[in-house]
């Protein structure tokens, strides 16, 4: 047991432990905040795996910009206060959800080591920043474009499907 | 590389469990929306792991990532507003409410 194992098991531990409290609490402020700590702790895990692009990407895009999406949304539906009382969060299919769960988790589980999985131990070649930045804009310069027209096409959709109709206006 | 691969597909695995719960369980339109992007970044791990542990000289691994994440925010984005635009309309974002195309 090395340092570094500790510090796996301690992050591995702060996104798991964050990510159930996120997926059981019943007040949904409370589940945004869990997610973002969970979403930090998978942040530390690329961290981890020496993907330092990936971990700040993580960090921008997850806990900056997602998670304050999520808030709003939260804030702006009154986290369902108004419809959705605190004891009222869950359907009443939560047990079998909760089978459900456990039977994937375990097959998950029990498939994982069934793999010999080629293991390199090759080290992360030290201008992996510059491949990447290469990559994107060399041979994966058509999926890094669709990506952009995605974006736009997201940014141009949310903002008509969110925005606030005036009276009279025919509801689309 | 002292932490075996094994490792980081297990706590994959566990968190991809806890996304599909919370998207089973949840009656709150948000809540679902969280538990899907719970089982993205579980997807997201595997991916980085396989290419940290498997092809670490190809940026391949890396870039698949990435784009993972754009097309999450880009989902998270438009669930949101249609979730918005769905409590304007009925001031309820409760999933089981939301069925005014079976009536």
């Amino acid at each position: 047991m090395t340092l570094t194992h500790i510090i796996f098991i301690v992050f591995a531990a702060i996104t798991l432990l964050s990510a159930l409290f996120c997926v059981t609490t019943r007040n949904m402020f409370h589940a945004a905040l869990y997610l973002v700590i969970s979403l930090f702790g998978v942040a530390a895990t690329f961290a981890m795996l020496e993907a330092s692009f990936l971990a700040a990407a993580q960090l921008i895009v997850y806990v900056g910009a997602v998670a304050i999406l999520i808030i709003f949304a939260v804030m702006l539906t009154r986290g369902g206060a108004g419809s959705l009382p605190a004891e009222r969060q869950f359907n009443t299919q939560a047990g079998l959800a909760a089978v459900v769960t456990v039977v994937t988790l375990f097959i998950l589980l029990r498939v994982v080591p069934f793999f010999n999985y080629p293991v390199q131990d090759a080290a992360v070649p030290v201008d992996i920043l510059t491949q990447l930045g290469h990559a994107l804009v060399g041979d994966f310069v058509l999926p890094f474009e669709v990506a952009s027209v995605l974006l736009l096409a997201a940014l141009i959709g949310a903002i008509y499907i969110a925005r606030e109709r005036r009276k009279g206006e025919v509801e689309g | 590389m002292t932490i075996p691969l094994s490792w980081y597909l297990i706590v994959a695995a566990v968190l991809f469990c806890i996304g599909i719960y919370g998207v089973l369980a949840r009656r709150n339109a948000v809540g679902i929306l969280m538990g899907v992007e719970l089982m993205l970044n579980a997807v997201n791990i595997n991916l980085v792991a396989f290419w940290r542990y498997l092809n670490p000289t190809d940026v391949a691994g890396q870039a698949f990532a990435l784009f993972v994440l754009v097309v999450a925010a880009a989902e998270a984005v438009v669930g949101l507003a249609l979730i918005i635009s769905v409590y304007r309309n009925r001031t309820d974002i409760d999933a089981e409410n939301i069925n005014l195309l079976k009536q």
